[in-house]
This record gives C-alpha cells, structure tokens and sequence, in this order.
C-alpha cells in the first residue's frame, strides 16, 4: 500500500478534514489503489518532456486601472454565513501566527 | 567563547499601484470594511486572477535598481496554508522561478558603503486583515476584513549578510527610500507598506556553518526592527551560554512591551504545497519591456550621491542628506545649476531642512511655495555679495510666507540695501577719519585692527552691508595711504 | 396554440429564428419545455437541481426586451450547478454551498443571455464535478431517460438528460476528464468539449483550473455551433483564453470530403463493449460514405491518460477547493469553538466523500516529499501525452474512438469502486491533458435484450481550435453522410427517449 494510515491522518490535517477513525483503513486503501495505478506512469518514457504546467497561452497583462466588478459591502457580505457592521465574523483565531 | 549574530532579512514591501494584483479593486488604504472587495479578491467561487502589469513593471524596476538578474519567463505559485484573512488559502506568489534574483542594496554605514546582497525580489498578493477576537454577546469572534487582500507586494530576500541589528536598519532605511525614489511604495511602515520579518543565528566567530535559525516577525518600525534582532540575538547567546542549544521556532516581537513570544513548534509546521498557479500563464517580461524600463529608472540615490560629492564637492555626508529623498536631490539640483553648488547644499542642508522641520511640511508643499529658482535668486544676490547674509535670511524668512523676489520683499519691507561701492565709500572714508589710532597700528603692520575697522563700517551701515565687500573697500583705501608704496 | 407547446421539439436555431420572426414569444419558448416533456420526465429524471419559475420569467422578459433579438433568441438553457448566476443558486450540487447566490454571471451566463438565451435552471451534476455518473450530488442521483435505472454519465449528467428528454435544446456543463462527452455520449446527444482557452473559464466554479472547459450539450450539429459562435472568444477577465478570436464554425464549407480521420482500434481491442464498437463502426462506414477517409494507426493506451489525470486534477481540486471554509459564504458548522474548529468541521461535514477522497489524493500528490514523484511525474506525462497527440494530428486531421468503454451503467454499479469509476473516463481524459477540442457525436440506440434501447455515440478529437472540423464532421454523422454541411438541422429528427 503506497498511503498508511499515518498518511491520511497527516494529509487529512493539511487538508482540514476530519477521517473518522473506522473510515481511515478504508480511505488508505482506496487512495493507495490509485496511485498504485498511477505508479504505471514509470513505464513511460518521459526522456526529454519537461512538465506541463500552463495551457499554452499567450499572457495578457492587465492595465493598471479599476473596473465595474467591485461589489459593495452589503454585497460581499450577503452570502456569509456571519457578518455585522461591514466585517465578516468567524470564530476566534487562536493561532496568533499569519504566515 | 566570542559569537558573532547572522542575520537575513525579508522585506515585505507594498506597491503605490491604482488598483490590486489580480483584479481591478482600488488598492487604497483606509476604505470602509470590505468596500474594496470583488469576486476575485474575494476568492468567491469560479473567479480568476488576471496579473496587473503596472505591479509587473514596479518589480522589474526594483529589481533593475538593485542590480538583480530579471527572468524573461517567471512562474506564479500558489502558497496553501489556511488562514481567515487568506480568501482563496492560498497566497498567489513566486516560488522557484521569481522574477528577480541575485543583485544587492548598497548602504551607507559610517564612512563605507556596503553592498548588501540579496536572494531575490518577487510580485505577490497581500492578505486582508483579521483581528484579535473580541466579545460579541455571550462568546468571542474574530472581524475579518478583505480590503487588502490582493494588494500588490513585492517580497525581497536578504542573503544572511548582517552580523548587528543596526545595519538591517541602516538597510531598510536604504530600502525605505530607493522604492520611493522609484515611485512604487510610499514605505511607510507604520501602515505597513514596508514590513520586515528577519531569520536569526547565532555562532563562534570564524566558523563557517551557521547556526539554528529563528524566525522574527512583527518588526513594524525601524526602531523595532533594531531593538527586536538584539533582544532575539541577546536571547539567543543566553540560552547558548547556559549550556542550550537553539531550536528552531518562529518569534513574535512585541514592541510596545520590548518582549518576544515564542510560538510552539507545533504551530508553524507547515507544508506549503507549492504548485504553479494554473490559472495565469508564464509571467513574460521581454527585452523590449526590460529597454523601457531601464530608460525610465531614474538616476539612483547613491550615483546620484557620489555625483554631488564629484561635481559639486560636497562633503560625502551631505551629498547622502540631499539624496535621502528624490525631490530634495531635485530641488538642490536645480538650485546647483543656478548658484555655487556648496552654496546652495548649505542653505538646502540648514535653512530649507530647518524650516520644513519646524513646520513639518512635505517638500512638495515647500517646493510650491519656495521653488529653487526663487531660492536660487536669494542666493545668487548673496554669492554677488549684494545682500548680507543676516539679511539674506531675514529675506529667506519672508519668501517663505509671502511672494514676490528679493526686490520686492525688501522694498515691501523697506529695506533699503546699502552694499554698492559707491554706497559704502562715504562710510568707509568716515571710519578711516574717525579712527586714526587704529589705521596708524594697521599701516604700521598690525593688520589684525582691519577687523575693528571692518566693524565701524558695518555699524555706520546699519547692519546692510556685505563684510568682505567692506573689507576689500578698506584694504583698497589703506592702501593708498602705506607709507611702504 | 400547438406551435407554442411544440416549441421544444425544435432545434434551438430554429426556436431563435421563430421568437425572431415573432411566431412565438420568449416565455413560450422556454415554458414549452417545462409543460411539455419536464412534466412528462423530470420527477423521474430528476436533472434539475435548482429551479425558479420566477427566476426564468424574468429572464424570459429580459430576453424579450432586449433592443436587438441574437442568434440564440429565446432559446432556454440548462446550465451545470457550478457556473455562476445571480438569479439561481450555484452551489455545485455540495452542502458546503448550500443556498450560495453568487453576486456575478460567469462570462458564458453573460454571452448567453447576450445572445438572448434564457438560463432555464441549474442541472444537477456530481458534486464539484468530481464523478462520471450524477451520483455523487447532495441532491440525488439523476436518471438517464433512455432507461431510469441507469445513469447518465457525469458529471454534468443534469443538462445531458434534461436535453435529451427535451427540457431545452441546448446545456452547458463543464468537462475536465470526460464530464460533457461521457454524458453526452449515455443520453444520446451531442457534447462539445472545446479547446482548452476557447470557452472563458471565469464564474466556473474551479476543480482542475489547466484541464476545466465549458461545454456544450446539444440535439443537433448546428445547434452545438451555434451555442459555441455565441460562447466562445477572449475574455479579460480570464488569463488562460486564447488571444485570437475563435474559429468561425460557420465557414466550414468543405463538409467531410477527403477528411482523414484515425482509427486507433489498438484502442478498443478489449475492455470496451461489442455495442460501443459496432458504433464506431457504422460511424467510420457513414463518414467513408461521405468522402472521409480512414487512417488506422495504434494510439497510446489511455490508461497512461488517467494516471497522470488524477494525480494532475485532484492536486488542482486540492487547491481550488481550498477556499470553501464556511467564513464568507455557503455552509458554516454550527459548532465551531474556535476558526480551527470552523475549517475542519465545516469542510468535513460539507464535502461528500468522493471529494474529500479527492482532496486527500490532491493534497498527497502536492505534500513535501511526494511533490516530485506524483505532481510532477504527472506534468512530464501529460506533455508526453501532448506529444502523442500532436504526433497523431500530423497523420490525421481527426480522431475516433469511443467517448466511453461501456453503454450507460446501472446505478450504484460503480460507487463502490472508486478507481473503476475513473476508468469509465479512460477515452476522454487524454484531451484534457491535450487541451484539444473534443465532440460526442450519438449514433443511433443500441437494442438491448431485457432492457430499453440505449443510445450509442462516438468521440471524435482534433487538434487546437478544430472546432469547425469537428462540427463539421458531427454533422455528416448525423445525416448519416448525406449531407456535411452546418445548417439544415430542420431536416434531422432526434432520436428521443421513449417512457417506458
């Protein structure tokens, strides 16, 4: 198996989401099982491919102005699930450490 | 045991641009909450980023001005962690392929001037503002706003080049006033335009491997960033000569209370999980783009400087002060095309300096008011020797609040100036008259008494003539009457 | 008036040219629809996630005041769950956006109501648009309308039955493995996949950023040309569209004669089902009628395709879902001590568990360590992979294959079995990857012993920006090779679902 169970646990803390403990085993598994069918990429040939990482377009820059897309507050709070006098409101950040 | 500190800086520098990195929402400070948000700064569902070119340019020219290699083909990542003030958690910056490498600050330190280098300057998107949690009805919240996310910054590496705190301050001063000298950030750092968090070790003198890293963040000042570093430096020679070792941990400085907090290491464990950002093509900078932005960088402060010291012999020091802003050099600058250029430092370093000092005016508003030709005009009748220098500055003292040239300030307050030859030679003839005594001492070779002499003139003036004129009168006069010719 | 209640058995050019005309207003020709056929279907089919009689009327008047009558005037559109619009909910078939109104139309939702067409509803789809069988949604599986115990394909799996069944002539969804062709080709309709830079991304709601497309559902050729004149092209507001304006599919004069298309049969010699292939064939033998020619060479083996995929996908969706934290907008936990708390019970309630098994494939292939060995094994592939399909475009100016292995499965035959359901996608993924257009052309219904008839189609790839050629070729398979050109849908009868 490619993912133990530690595996998850870690990844599944990166990824803020919580794996019950019964489902853990199970989810080792079924993510082991396709990368395991993903460890079939070491029979190609890959000499001379560098990776893709861009679709291949031209890069339009933009122009140093404002444009109509700004919503006012009322709007960009409308969808939170909690807000009040312009600010959205979560739970309190403990970890006091942007970084 | 001697230890020496190694310290890297990495700055944070804000961008003056109209609107943000990826959208076009104003990227100005102090709106009301969440009014300068759109969907793409928002980081709401199925919007995209699009680069703004204006903040491409100012980092290609920060980079051009330190001397930095510039990437034709640079590459956007994305910086996964979760944070409430990060809309997309991600941050959209560079990772392995930035824009700018290598290149390096010079600073002024002392009598040298030390060439700081760097790892690399990069574009990237700020992060809104969250703050700490505060009661609200029975339990506790935190406020986020997104105002600021998607500023443009740009994020400058130090190589670990500075052994004292004093000369990453002395670096950031530099760095404060070359990216306004450029015109991409006003760098203030008390709004945060300009931030500095610092990676510090400690180790024996002449070794050559360094030593376990801290991290310092929340240096918000210059000030802070000096007394910050050498709290953290003398925290560190303290646990090492007890017998510690140093761990690895990311540090908060506190300036108000001059304290550190130590975060656990539990808390900044992190895995980034760069990936190249899929939404924006390569970042391409052409050498079309880099031609044009090389002949729009201005004359750097510290060519600039040591033109001044060449061209104009000024004192190295001075030269530095008149450089310290672009608008100054300016103004000094068009005064040295007009007068003396020691003159002219003079009176930019003591009367200009003192009075935007006093008033504590910006130097736009000074120029407005006293623009250097109209300073040049003073200076010029003072290099001629018709105004005095106590009347030259009573005159100064008038432009400043009122208009007019120097005839006219000294006709509204009816200054009549008595410094012409012919002016002078019925007081001159009266001084020689009135005081045989001393023109005997002074014709018998005591030429110390043309200084009294130089002062019975000057009274007779009543205060309106030019000394050196008066004495070269005298001279001329006694002259006539040396019994040796 | 039995012109009006008719109106949606019409091609969508020709309902524009008679709300142009004045023959029937907008409302009937987009309420036709729903008193017609979804009256018939849609309890059973269940495709429609979010629908707004309201919503529509409006949109129907706004079409309807509209100073200048476009080219899709009045034609109603079925439109995937996760392409935002401010007048229904976008919450891509996922609690974690529960009642999410987006305040914006994506760029495709504005061209098309630019072009007079009226956003009919949301169709259902697989959660975030991870699956390939509208199993996966918050909302409930829909049903494919050739036989309700089969699915139909995913994950925009609404818009490709309510199509079929009639609700409207034109869908859009979004394909980023396979998600418009493979339902498509199991409800028996046409599925666009343009290139990859055509279609404007922006108000698609992301789950691999380098692989997503708008696409296209449609009864017939033309109609799938004209959604895309009106869709596709630049947008400013999306870095990754191409430059140059989109091909015009409507200059494609030349029909299908003396058209080289491959035939990788290397491709289908096992694993793939007798009546998939027996499509292909007569496809082939309908395109050869009609002055094609046929190129067999051997072709990568599409296994490679979804290896590299979901590594490359889930590493984007990783990312791109990210973002869904319950702080600004869609569900929040209620019991969230503290922001930590917030994220992790939010996300873990929100998210069904095909995505986050996809989010912790993502975040593996990405994690420190396995960066190298995963995420960028995979990007070296994909340009292999790009390569192949250059390679096979210099011999050929299009493709053919199947759009799936296998006839439209039953329900809950592969949720089971995560890594079978990947493979269902085996002959779409590769033009992801490619950034190459691709289009599901239906070939007639496939007889079944014991159960309904199932439609049949092919898939057919061609390089960068050969839309025209595609289309083109669409189009003489659906006159079976009589006649290759763009605009005479009129002539064509669908072969629509009977109730069984």
């Amino acid at each position: 198996m490619s993912i133990s169970r530690d595996d998850v646990r870690k990844i599944a803390e990166l990824a803020r989401l919580e794996i019950a403990e019964d489902r853990i085993e199970r989810m080792a598994r079924e993510l082991s099982a396709v990368l395991d069918y993903a460890a079939s990429l070491g029979q190609l040939d890959l000499q001379g491919c560098e990776p893709t990482a861009f679709a291949p377009a031209e890069a339009p820059l933009r122009e140093d102005g404002l444009d109509e897309r700004r919503l006012t507050p009322e709007m960009a709070l409308a969808a939170a699930p909690e807000a009040e006098q312009g600010f959205f409101l979560v739970p309190p950040i403990v970890e006091n450490l942007n970084p | 045991m001697a230890y020496e500190a190694v310290i890297g800086l990495e700055c944070h520098i804000q961008l003056n641009t109209r609107s943000k990195m990826f959208c076009g929402c104003p990227a100005e400070f102090g709106a009301a909450p969440n009014s300068n948000v759109c969907p793409v700064c928002l980081g709401l569902p199925g919007a995209l980023p699009v680069t703004n070119r204006a903040a491409v340019d100012a980092a290609v020219r920060l980079g051009l001005a330190l001397g930095c290699q510039i990437r034709s083909e640079s590459v956007f990542a994305r910086k996964h962690y979760f944070y409430p003030d990060m809309p997309k958690n991600y941050q959209i910056t560079q990772y392995d392929r930035p824009l700018c490498e290598g290149g390096a600050l010079p600073v002024r330190i002392g009598e040298e001037t030390r060439a700081f280098e760097l790892i690399r300057v990069h574009a990237e998107e700020d992060t809104g503002k969250s703050f700490h949690p505060e009661r609200y009805g029975d339990r506790q919240v935190s406020r986020v706003d997104f105002n600021r996310a998607g500023v443009p910054l740009l994020e400058l590496v130090t190589r670990p080049v500075f052994r004292e705190p004093p000369e990453c301050a002395a670096f950031l001063v530099a760095l404060r006033r070359l990216v306004r000298w450029l015109g991409i950030s006003d760098g203030d750092m008390e709004k945060g335009q300009l931030r500095c968090d610092a990676n510090v070790s400690i180790r024996p003198v002449g070794d050559e491997a360094f030593g376990t890293k801290t991290e310092l963040k929340n240096l918000n000042s210059i000030k802070g960033v000096e007394k910050g570093l050498t709290a953290e430096i003398a925290r560190q020679h303290k646990v090492v000569g007890s017998g510690g070792t140093i761990e690895q941990a990311t540090l908060l400085y506190d300036a108000d209370h001059d304290k550190l907090a130590i975060m656990r290491s539990k808390e900044y464990a992190h895995d980034y999980r760069y990936f190249p950002e899929p939404d924006l093509p390569l970042l391409r900078v052409d050498a079309a783009w880099l031609a044009t932005a090389r002949e729009r960088l201005p004359e750097l402060p510290w060519a600039r400087a040591e033109r001044f010291v060449s061209r104009y012999g000024l004192p190295a020091y001075d030269a530095g002060i008149l450089c310290d802003q672009r608008e100054l050099a300016d103004y000094y600058e068009t005064m040295a095309a007009r007068v003396d250029g020691k003159l002219a430092s003079n009176w930019v370093m003591t009367e200009v300096l003192r009075v935007l000092k006093e008033r504590d005016g910006s130097l736009a508003d000074w120029s407005a008011r006293v623009p250097a030709e109209r300073l040049a005009g003073l200076l010029s009748r003072v290099a001629s020797r018709e105004l005095p220098g106590p009347l030259a500055k009573q005159v100064f003292g008038w432009m400043v609040d009122e208009p007019g040239d120097v005839d006219e300030l000294l006709g509204r307050h009816e200054v009549k100036v008595r410094s012409s030859n012919e002016d002078l030679a019925p007081l001159v003839q009266a001084a020689i008259d009135e005081n045989p005594g001393p023109v005997a001492q002074y014709l018998g070779g005591k030429t110390a008494t043309l200084g009294f002499l130089v002062g019975q003139v000057m009274k007779k003036s009543g205060g309106q003539a030019v000394p050196q004129t008066v004495k070269e009168l005298l001279e001329a006069e006694l002259a006539k009457r040396s019994p040796a010719r | 008036m039995s012109a009006a209640r008719e109106a949606w058995r019409l091609p969508a050019t020709a309902l524009a040219a008679r709300v142009r005309a004045g023959e029937l207003s907008v409302a009937e020709a987009v309420e036709s629809g729903w008193e017609g056929p979804a009256a018939q279907w849609e309890a059973e089919v269940h495709a429609v996630a979010h629908a707004d009689a309201a919503a529509r009327a409006a949109g129907a008047a706004a079409a309807q005041r509209a100073p200048r009558p476009g080219p899709l005037q009045g034609v109603p559109v079925l439109v995937k769950d996760n392409l935002c619009t401010t007048d229904f909910p976008t919450t891509c078939a996922s609690r974690v956006l529960a009642g999410y109104r987006p305040p914006y139309d994506a760029t495709v939702i504005r061209r098309l109501r630019d072009a007079g067409a009226v956003v009919t509803g949301k169709g259902n789809m697989d959660e975030f648009a991870m699956g390939s069988s509208t199993e996966y949604s918050c909302y409930g599986p829909t049903r494919n309308p050739f036989d309700l115990e089969r699915v139909p394909g995913g994950s925009s799996g609404g818009p490709a039955a309510a199509v079929a069944y009639g609700l409207c002539p034109l869908g859009l969804g979004s394909d980023t493995g396979g998600s418009v062709r493979q339902p498509a080709a199991f409800c028996g309709v046409f599925g666009l996949k343009p290139t990859y830079g055509r279609l404007s991304r922006y108000g698609l709601v992301a789950f691999g950023s380098s692989l997503d497309q708008v696409g296209i559902f449609a009864r017939h050729a033309g109609d799938a040309a004209a959604a895309y004149a009106a869709l596709a092209g630049p947008d400013p507001h999306d870095a990754t569209t191409r430059l140059s304006p989109a091909p015009d599919v409507w200059r494609w004069e030349h029909g299908v004669r003396g058209l080289r298309f491959g035939w990788p049969a290397n491709l289908w010699r096992e694993g793939v089902e007798r009546e998939v292939i027996e499509g292909l064939e007569e496809a082939a033998a309908s395109l050869e009628r009609a002055g094609a020619q046929r190129v067999p060479f051997d072709f990568l083996p599409g296994g490679y395709a979804v290896a590299t995929y979901y590594l490359v996908a889930t590493a984007e969706a990783s990312s791109n879902l990210a973002r869904f934290d319950g702080v600004r907008y869609g569900f929040r936990h209620a019991d969230s001590p503290d922001v930590r708390a917030l994220y992790t019970r939010t996300r873990s309630a929100g998210f069904g568990p095909e995505v986050q098994r996809r989010i912790l494939l993502g975040t593996y292939a990405l994690s420190a360590g396995y960066y190298d060995a995963y995420y960028l094994t995979a990007q070296r592939a994909r340009t292999r992979i790009r390569r192949e399909y250059q390679a096979a475009f210099m011999r050929c100016d299009l493709m053919m294959m199947p759009a799936s292995p296998t006839l439209p499965f039953r329900l809950g035959e592969k949720t089971e079995d995560p890594l079978a359901m990947y493979l269902s996608d085996i002959f779409t993924i590769g033009a992801n990857l490619a950034g190459i257009p691709g289009l599901t052309v239906p070939v007639g219904l496939a007889a079944g012993n014991g159960r309904p008839p199932l439609p049949r189609a092919v898939q057919l790839l061609g390089p960068d920006d050969s839309e025209p050629v595609l289309l083109a070729a669409g189009r003489a398979l659906e006159v079976r090779g009589d006649e290759a050109r763009l605009g005479r849908e009129h002539e064509t009868e669908f072969a629509w679902p009977t109730k069984q």
